[in-house]
């Protein structure tokens, strides 16, 4: 490949799920069968349709940042606050002395990645504006018949507003605080593409090492859907699961033939890519070899499938001949998976279409059922757990996949984990509304 | 030997028209296309002007096609429609002369405009107590009113991914296909990274570009807030005055810029009119504040000194520099402190512009546009003015162009893109030779 001379590898995760924030906690629930998935609890959504979700557990945020920087979590966004959390985890489960490290006295300094050969990049949804505060701040500019008054808005009403206001949902913020807290200046960059975006994001993070414009990457995705905005959104749509609220556990069911939407939820993964050279000089635990990156796109529609998934199909063919790799050497494959049937029979038709009969022989895993979705941090926690199944010889089990799908020869593993020694990996993802797949290919580690 | 890549194809929408040719007629008389914002009331908003586009239908540009699209947002209509000028220009329809499989997508593209009266309702309706006064916002009467009144379609729209998607349907683009969003630094780094996919082997042909309005309630509410916006009101059509010491923010503008890019050996094979070369790309992040530009311009001066070495080039080849140039106090002293140290003092300097000074800040489609002027400024040897420049500002100590065009030999142009929370992205293009 042109200008890709450097072999690239994942030193560092950092996911935060309902089942778990880190690592261990992350893997632990995994691999035990846990289900983030509960009654919504962050607000009252007695007004909704689906009013299950996937919240994070509680976390302290200062336990994340610098003390000087806790000023700065007024103007995050939930979204922004999540992978801030990520990048944390990701870095020290890395064992990188960065500069929030160094500055929280959690390592003895020096700083030991250079900063001008650190990147970024980080998925991102279109961040909802904190519905309380907007909408508290428009109710000033009702007239005297109690209807909006944009005249009243633009002279005094909008002043009720900080002044810092859009800063705190412009997508970009989630990358910018990152590098902000743990010094990165190398090339930074926000993909937004639904779904989509972790997978992409980590193709260009792997592509930008690569070609030598960095040596270690920050990369993956968050966001929240679990506010008012982020919420009716997809019920508008019909993609939310509206069936199950009596039973949260079992409203999340990519793949099963039961399955009557998706679940919305919080969260996100960010990854640290490095240049292999780098990782061994510097001893570095290197879990997985990332091989191989590729993208494709929906030309029928922006926001329905096509009945053959063509273009995930097309997605994983392009990663797997960036990998120099054929469907007979892939022995783990985690796809997307929504519990919306026509995007799952899709994306399932995709594998069949690519892997062939091959795929009723390996193992497959979704941590759907688990965790939900997200939007675009939700592939960055796929590509986690991959990462992880790969690393430890273990598949886990993927919850809420039976009764399985007719189209799908897809093998996940109902109970216990299962023993699976795995050379070749692909996880893929796509945007529900753009049209955007990706589609990634992890090899097991050899010198 | 690495891929080159050519742009073969351009297209914009902007304020000062909808053609590439007319609209650079306009830039280099020094045409202002600030007017009085009228697609929304923002009379009473502290700053209440902004460089729209005006005139535009869809149908124009795309004919029966256009109703594939009905009901897309205003940004992704700019979007399709400036594609298909680019495409058109790239001598790319009228049938399949490129596998669709290697044509790929990577957009700077902006969130589609709010629903706002919807938002707004619902919202009110959310905050209104039983005896009509306003207090906490209850969900339960927000979800009851926002489930009845929110539009599935527009609600959709919105997503900032959804231009390329809809290119995509469009052009039977089956590649690869990004959006970014790096604030007003989107579409230079979507250009630039587009670039990388057809080095990289990933693609032949990528449509790239930006395409962004944010001259809506809240987007101009945000920026107001922010004090980042003139609010010369009364003098509007001067309000826009990069690096003069006068200069008291930007004005909001609206639009998109698409061009084609394509590996030089498929360009010349399929007879590609070729532009101008794409040879250089730098991107870095400030990592120092969210609000503020690093005093020293050290992530402004670490992406212009990346693009040059990427285009191999010293800063004595570089001919002209297209500014970011917004006309903030910040912007404009920190981008010439940048480019001065780089260079190596002022008189090192060649002439900076800046075409916000006529178009407003087009935010995320802002870099792509101002490409574009650099590569008609290659081919016509002539380079746009900053207008309104009246009163220089020491700090800003720089040939800016002043007022009228210029006439002078181009070969290599640098355009910058800096962006909210410290995004630096700098492109380097040069005439194309064999």
């Amino acid at each position: 490949m042109n200008g890709q001379n450097r072999r690239v590898v994942v030193t560092g995760l950092g996911p935060a799920t309902p089942i778990g924030l880190g690592v261990e906690a992350f893997w632990e629930a995994l691999l035990a069968g846990q289900c983030g998935i509960d009654s919504l609890k962050a607000f009252e959504a007695a007004g909704f349709a689906s009013r299950v979700a996937g919240e994070l557990p509680d976390f302290k945020f200062g336990d994340y940042i610098p003390k000087t920087y806790r000023k700065s979590a007024k103007v995050m966004a939930r979204d922004i606050l999540i992978a801030v959390v990520c990048a944390y985890h990701a870095v020290k489960d890395a064992n990188l002395k960065t500069k929030c490290i160094v500055d929280r006295g959690e390592a003895d300094g020096p700083i030991d990645v250079d900063s001008t050969r650190f990147g970024a990049n980080i998925g991102a949804g279109l961040i909802c504006a904190n519905l309380d505060e907007l909408a508290a701040a428009l109710s000033t500019a009702a007239d005297d018949n109690g209807n909006f008054d944009i005249r009243k808005w633009g002279a005094e009403g909008m002043q009720n507003l900080t002044p810092l206001w859009l800063l705190k949902f412009l997508p970009n913020m989630l990358a910018c605080h990152v590098t902000i807290v743990h010094d990165a200046q190398a090339p930074s960059n926000t993909i937004t593409c639904g779904e989509a975006s972790s997978h992409l994001a980590i193709g260009e993070a792997f592509r930008t090492i690569g070609c030598g414009d960095a040596d270690v990457c920050i990369c993956g995705g968050a966001e929240s859907k679990i506010n008012p905005m982020a919420l009716a959104r997809p019920q508008l749509l019909d993609r939310l699961n509206t069936s199950d609220n009596d039973s949260p556990q079992r409203a999340s069911r990519a793949f099963a033939s039961d399955a009557s939407g998706m679940v919305a939820s919080e969260g996100g993964g960010l990854i640290i890519l490095e240049d292999l050279d780098r990782a061994k000089t510097r001893g570095a635990r290197i879990y997985a070899e990332v091989v191989g990156f590729g993208a494709a796109t929906n030309t029928r529609s922006w926001h329905q499938p096509e009945p053959d998934g063509e273009s995930i199909a097309f997605a994983i063919h392009n990663a797997l001949s960036n990998a120099d790799a054929s469907a007979a050497d892939v022995d783990l494959v985690n796809p997307f998976g929504t519990g919306i049937p026509a995007f799952d029979v899709a994306e399932a038709t995709a594998y069949c279409k690519v892997i062939g009969d091959r795929l009723t022989q390996i193992p497959a895993m979704t941590t759907r059922g688990a965790v939900g979705v997200n939007g675009a941090g939700t592939g960055s926690i796929d590509f986690a757990a991959t990462v992880l199944a790969l690393a430890n010889a273990t598949t886990p089990p993927s919850i809420n996949t039976a009764p399985r799908l007719d189209q799908s020869d897809l093998q996940f593993v109902d109970q216990d984990p299962v023993d699976a020694p795995v050379s070749l990996a692909v996880t893929t993802s796509y945007a529900l509304s753009g049209g955007q797949a990706a589609a990634l290919v992890l090899r097991k580690y050899q010198e | 030997m690495s891929r080159r890549v050519v742009i073969t194809g351009m297209g914009w929408i902007t304020p000062l028209g909808h053609d590439i040719e007319g609209a650079w007629k306009r830039l280099l008389s020094g045409e202002s296309g600030v007017d009085r914002v009228t697609i929304f009331d923002a009379d009473e908003y502290q700053s209440n002007f902004g460089a729209q586009v005006g005139n535009f239908e869809l149908a124009n540009f795309l004919g029966n096609t256009a109703k594939t699209h009905e009901g897309c947002s205003r940004n992704t209509g700019f979007a399709l429609a400036a594609a298909n000028l680019a495409w058109k220009s790239a001598k790319l329809d009228g049938g399949s002369k490129v596998d669709p499989k290697r044509v790929g997508i990577y957009l700077g593209g902006g969130e589609g405009p709010i629903d706002f009266d919807a938002f707004a309702g619902a919202a009110l309706a959310g905050c209104r107590e039983q005896d009509g006064s306003f207090g906490k916002l209850d969900t339960v009467r927000w979800a009851d009113h926002a489930m009845r009144t929110l539009s599935a379609q527009k609600e959709l729209e919105q997503d900032p991914n959804l231009a390329a998607g809809h290119l995509a349907v469009q052009f039977n683009a089956k590649g690869p296909n990004f959006n970014t969003l790096t604030a007003c630094a989107a579409s230079t780094q979507a250009i630039g990274q587009a670039t990388k996919l057809i080095q990289f082997g990933d693609a032949d042909i990528m449509i790239t570009g930006g395409t962004h309005s944010m001259l809506h309630q809240l987007g101009m509410t945000g920026f107001i807030r922010l004090t980042a916006l003139s609010t010369r009101n009364d003098d509007y059509k001067t309000a826009s005055r990069p690096f003069d010491r006068t200069r008291d923010g930007f004005v909001l503008g609206e639009g998109s810029g698409m061009i084609i890019i394509e590996e030089l050996e498929h360009a010349k094979k399929r007879g590609a009119n070729i532009l101008a070369e794409i040879t250089g790309f730098g991107s870095t992040a400030d990592a120092f504040r969210i609000t503020d530009i690093h005093e020293d311009g050290r992530g402004a001066i670490a992406a212009m000194r990346r693009a040059l070495e990427t285009a191999g080039v010293k800063t004595s080849d570089i001919d002209y520099i297209s500014a970011h140039g917004t006309g903030t106090e910040e912007n404009d002293k920190i981008e010439t402190l940048a480019i001065r140290e780089l260079f190596g003092g002022a008189a090192n300097c060649p002439p900076v512009s800046s075409v916000k000074s006529m178009l407003g800040h087009l935010i995320a489609a802002a870099g792509v546009v101002e490409l574009i002027t650099c590569v008609l400024a290659i081919r016509d040897g002539i380079l746009p003015p900053t207008i309104n420049y009246n009163e220089p500002d020491p700090r800003c100590d720089l040939d800016y162009v002043p007022n009228d065009a210029r006439k002078a030999e181009v070969s290599i142009a640098m355009s910058n893109s800096f962006g909210f929370g410290g995004q630096n992205d700098t492109l380097v293009v040069r005439r194309y030779e064999e």
